[in-house]
């Protein structure tokens, strides 16, 4: 980002790339899929962060109906010890 | 009324092939034995867990698609719980869209798989 310094006051050359928030969408309606497996680890691993934690609806954006379908996949999955409870960064 | 079910063992990794093989024959047998009608079996053979469990990082996974009676449920859970060489059992009841899903994902794989003998 080149910036300028003009009295003082930092001015952006180039506008800085403000999220324009697109609209999120829940996948799962889009697509239409109506059964999460909790056997597709590596599917259910788009939900999950860093430390093997669920990620919230308003980061994946996904409706209530399959939120709770994929929280319950996942804790079928991890069980099975197909995924962590809790790992470290590389997942 | 029979529901479909859906059943993933973990077996230790500390056993014989022929072990395995002779554990997974039981349960069959005792599927088939009390009416229930195996719908698909699936060996995933020996696999990394993603955590320790009973101190092994490896196990074996079965999974039994079937059709059966609710009571025979409870009763092969006892089974599962009183063997040891099982470490970890998995009892699901599909609904249709799950048992559409497994469908549907049974007909990809045979399909690649006539592409590939094909190709």
């Amino acid at each position: 980002m080149a910036t300028t310094h003009v009295n003082g006051e930092i001015r952006y050359l180039n506008p800085p790339a403000v999220e324009v928030n697109k609209k999120k969408y829940c996948r799962f309606k889009k697509i239409g899929i109506k059964y999460i497996d909790y056997k597709d680890a590596t599917f259910l691993t788009k939900f999950v962060n860093e430390q093997g934690k669920i990620l919230p609806r308003r980061l994946t954006g996904t409706s209530l109906k399959y939120q709770r379908k994929v929280g319950q996949a996942i804790a079928r999955a991890r069980h099975l010890a197909l995924m962590p409870y809790v790992t470290d960064l590389l997942k | 009324m029979t529901k479909q079910y859906e059943t993933v063992i973990v077996l230790t990794p500390v056993l014989l092939q022929e072990q395995v093989d002779e554990a997974v024959a039981k349960y069959r047998k005792f599927l088939s034995d009390n009416g229930a009608v195996i719908v698909h079996e699936n060996n995933w053979g020996l696999r990394k867990l993603a955590y320790p469990i009973q101190k092994k990082s490896t196990g074996f996974y079965f999974l039994f698609e079937f059709q059966a009676d609710p009571t025979l449920i409870a009763k092969m859970e006892v089974e599962y719980k009183r063997d040891e060489r099982i470490m970890r059992f998995l009892t699901i009841a599909l609904d249709k869209h799950a048992i559409a899903y497994n469908e549907r994902k049974r007909k990809n794989a045979s399909q690649k798989k006539q592409e590939e003998s094909v190709s």
